[in-house]
């Protein structure tokens, strides 16, 4: 296969930055979105933006699943977490994002049994070890993760499994895409789209955007080249004024995802009226929750959930990051108040959340080496 | 959580649930792979699979995974919890 040896050659790089450049009409700003806390991160792990010619912007939209769940479903968690005899299983990105109440890591620290997993089938196993428990999964992410919750429900189901139950806080790409269209502080070129997810949905769902926002999405792999060869892919779309969804990731990502996945979904889950995003507010039709047919292993209905909205901390400008409207070394509470260490926003949190992925890489620094001189 | 960790498949250790064992850079461990269990992109020993909390999410070749592994490695601290976490899991 002709890709991975170009992709991982840096003449290849330094060819398609030149030939990025050359298509930048004078005087003309370009601002293209990725949505994927996989680009993120490989964004500023390798620098990709200092290679783009400074016409040329990546803004981080609402990609990190865990930069997105709003601080009053972290208190929900807590609640169930510090239950009596409930065992709260939860992927470790979780652990430290903080809701109003502290975070998941604060309240194991209080006494309450929080256990990190890697999968939802490992949390299914702890239910069957302790059936005089009940075990509650902590189920987030975009459609990456949405089939992995599915398969277990339908496994707890067919095992019969009582003492397990699902907190469902799956979003969907799509409807924040959408969002992030609506919204008027922003005006974007294009769109780098988000692998994995597209090996779940397709490339399909992304046609709207073309068609009725007349905007390119290319949806990308993860290596520094693999954004590269997206941006360029938006790029010439731009300059033949195109506006079509193409696949640069068609190593991994089908056209029709994978159905097997989205049938799993769509028999477990159906779509909430509205959801809250952490910094976006509320987007409607955004998320997923248990059908009734599940209503057996739905944390929310077997328990009291407290449901309270809380408001992001007014120094924490997480939405505006996960808008793209600021880059994270521009809100005013970053890398003082807010760090990895200490995090107010959720950015901050995962390695994924663009904050923490400029933090961790030196990128602030080197920003401010560069404004120095 | 999000990062897709390629692992080879191994051992098919249950076939009614779909539950394969994988290698994963010297990790061996069972994961899900239901998804990949019929069709075009149907798995079997030796296959290369992208892997996501557990489950198998695609089929990849092994110039790819091989890539994406070293990627990965590169990419270090991240891979490296991710592995953690992986060796902690015991999937049946």
């Amino acid at each position: 296969m002709k890709y991975v040896d170009e992709y991982r050659s840096p003449d290849v790089a330094r060819r398609l930055a030149d030939q990025i450049a050359g298509l930048v009409e004078p005087g003309r700003q370009y601002k293209l979105m990725e949505v994927c806390g996989g680009h993120t991160h490989t964004i500023y792990k390798h620098g990709v933006e200092n290679l783009l010619p400074p016409a040329v912007d990546l803004i981080h939209g609402p990609g990190c699943p865990v930069c997105v769940i709003p601080m009053g479903r972290v208190d929900d968690a807590i609640a169930l977490a510090e239950r009596p005899n409930v065992i709260f299983t939860t992927f470790g990105d979780m652990m430290r994002v903080p809701g109003g109440n502290g975070s998941l890591l604060e309240a194991k620290a209080r006494g309450a049994d929080v256990r990190m997993v890697y999968s939802p089938l490992d949390a299914l196993r702890i239910a069957r070890e302790h059936p005089d428990h009940e075990v509650v999964f902590f189920a987030i992410g975009f459609e990456t993760t949405t089939p992995s919750t599915a398969l277990t429900l339908l496994r707890a189901r067919s095992e019969g499994i009582r003492n397990f139950f699902v907190f469902a806080n799956h979003v969907t790409i799509i409807p924040a895409i959408r969002a992030i269209l609506a919204s008027p502080d922003l005006r974007l070129d294009g769109f780098i789209g988000p692998g994995h997810v597209s090996t779940v949905i397709g490339t399909v769902p992304y046609r709207f955007i073309a068609q009725d926002h007349g905007k390119p999405l290319v949806v990308a792999g993860f290596e520094p080249l693999d954004v590269l060869q997206a941006a360029f892919m938006i790029m010439v779309q731009l300059a033949e004024g195109r506006a079509e969804v193409e696949n640069q990731y068609s190593r991994v990502v089908r056209e029709g995802g994978n159905e097997r996945a989205l049938e799993a979904i769509a028999e477990t889950m159906e779509v909430r009226t509205t959801f809250e995003w952490r910094g976006l507010g509320f987007i409607s039709q955004s998320a997923l929750k248990l059908r009734d047919e599940f209503a057996d292993w739905d944390a929310e209905l077997r328990y009291d959930v407290p449901g309270v909205r809380v408001a992001d901390p007014k120094a924490c400008q997480c939405g505006e990051v996960l808008k793209g409207v600021i880059k994270p070394w521009e809100c005013k509470v970053f890398g003082t108040a807010c760090t990895p260490e200490k995090p107010i926003g959720t950015c901050m949190v995962s390695s994924e959340g663009a904050c923490a992925a400029y933090y961790n890489y030196g990128r602030f620094s080197r920003r401010l080496e560069t404004l120095a001189t | 959580m999000c990062l897709g960790i390629p692992g080879q498949i191994v051992d098919v250790v249950d076939h009614e649930h779909h539950i394969a064992k994988v290698d994963v850079s010297g990790v061996r461990r069972n994961v899900n792979v239901a998804l990949l269990a019929t069709g075009p992109d149907a798995v079997e020993v030796g296959d290369w699979v992208l892997i996501h909390v557990g489950f198998a999410m695609s089929k990849i070749d092994e110039e790819e995974a091989l890539a994406t592994r070293e990627f990965l490695e590169r990419l270090g601290n991240p891979y490296e919890q991710e592995l953690d976490e992986l060796r902690a899991s015991s999937i049946e």
